[in-house]
């Protein structure tokens, strides 16, 4: 019984970093991915907020799905994920004010951030409360993997550096690196987050999406004229 | 009149919700597969978006800014961190009703926004527009100004990205890229593009 469970917590909290991960496969939150991976620090603290943010609103709504009228269920997740948001909001501006007014607007936005409400209604409602605390868990684990990477290659590419850290000496401070100014702009999380999606698809073939149409080889004949 | 047009112009493209502050990207990309659906997805939005911030706007600015409780008698009192729960409670009852009306009297459009409708809620961008709404104290006419234009821009852009789609379904894509992966790329080479219009003083 207990290696049952166990293979249901590690599937529930190892399946959302690769093989259903929110992001590349599920295309939930992907809002903030954008906006916030300029830098290491502030998707750090990011992630680190989602994480709390899914994980606590997944076991609240379970604990007390048997109670939610169906009408009115959006509301009761929504009133219960600002509220956590609002926490979050207090604590980033009491401890960490410099990366809160970094991330300005999109701390307010985990709100609407899919994954939490995707998670509320997909997993929450029917599942019980430890079961969905850790698919919280799990599925924050698998947003902050993807916003890690992209922050990585944005901050080390498009500044040199790394959490502040001079990683690749910039030219203008005498170093050899000249910066790539277009991975500080946004469009370029949508590139580096289209790359990771084609690694993993090669990676785990299952995932790809079938084509709409495929190419004939009308070389051979077979799509002749008539 | 003139700064009203002059903001709409730039809600609907110099500060384009969807492709200058990336906001609303889960359901511009999950529902921009067909032109029709996208059209009928940039509506509700539309619709929703006209509603909500005009509301946001006159609950913020009777009840929770710094003093605005000073018509009932009590001052000194500051409920601004209370917006963002008052907001997207508005957002998710007037979603929900607007679901009821639409479905009671109106069952033929109902049916076409029908399925939308719950996707709204969690649309960053009806958010955001509020959000952006109280950071920059619009008045109440600016509000609605801003609401329909920034709701004008996302279904302008989400209309635009379909359009894309459909076409690039008859393309020759490695697999690993088929499907989500093309569609982050083309929409990072539509966000460059509208980049160009971030320089546009009015």
């Amino acid at each position: 019984m207990s290696a049952v469970i166990d293979k249901e917590t590690k599937k529930v909290l190892i399946d959302p970093l690769v093989n259903n991960n929110p992001i590349t496969l599920q295309v939930l939150g992907i809002c903030s991915a954008l906006a916030v991976t300029s830098q290491m620090s502030t998707s750090l603290i990011m992630a680190l907020a989602l994480t709390s943010v899914v994980a606590c609103s997944s076991a609240a709504i379970s604990s007390i799905r048997n109670h939610i009228p169906g009408s009115i269920r959006i509301i009761v997740q929504m009133t219960i994920i600002a509220s956590l948001v609002i926490v979050v909001d207090q604590i980033l501006k009491a401890f960490a004010y410099e990366i809160s007014k970094q991330l300005s607007v999109f701390v307010g936005l985990i709100i609407t951030n899919c994954i939490v409400m995707g998670r509320a209604e997909a997993y929450a409602m029917k599942n019980p409360p430890l079961a969905s605390f850790l698919d919280g868990i799990g599925n924050g684990a698998g947003y902050s993997l993807i916003l890690i990477v992209v922050a990585f290659f944005r901050e080390l590419f498009g500044s040199g550096k790394l959490l502040g850290i001079d990683i690749l000496p910039l030219q203008q401070d005498g170093g050899w690196y000249v910066p790539n100014g277009l991975m500080l702009l946004p469009p370029s999380a949508f590139f580096i987050i289209g790359m990771i999606i084609w690694v993993f698809r090669q990676w785990k073939p299952e995932q790809q999406e079938e084509p709409n149409f495929k190419i004939l080889d009308i070389a051979h004949g077979e799509g002749g004229q008539h | 009149m003139e700064a009203y047009i002059s903001l709409f112009i730039k809600a609907v493209f110099v500060e384009n919700l969807a492709l200058a502050f990336f906001l609303g990207m889960c359901t511009f990309l999950a529902v921009s597969k067909k032109i029709s659906t996208a059209i009928g997805l940039g509506i509700a939005v539309m619709l929703v978006q006209t509603i909500t911030v005009p509301v946001n706007n006159v609950i913020y600015h009777t009840l929770l800014k710094e003093d605005a409780l000073s018509w009932m008698g009590i001052t000194g009192v500051d409920l601004s961190f209370l917006s963002l729960l008052s907001c997207i409670g508005m957002i998710a009852a007037l979603v929900q009703i607007l679901e009821m009306i639409l479905d009671k009297y109106f069952p033929a459009l109902f049916h076409a926004l029908g399925v939308f409708l719950p996707l709204i809620t969690v649309n960053c961008a009806i958010l955001g527009g509020s959000l952006f709404m109280i950071e920059r104290d619009y008045d109440f006419t600016e509000s609605v100004v801003y609401g329909v234009g920034s709701g004008f821009g996302w279904a302008l852009a989400i209309t635009v990205m379909a359009g894309v789609r459909e076409k690039l379904k008859y393309s020759d894509i490695p697999a690993g890229l088929q499907g989500l992966g093309i569609t982050f790329i083309s929409a990072g080479l539509m966000s460059l593009g509208f980049m160009a219009f971030s320089g546009i003083q009015l």
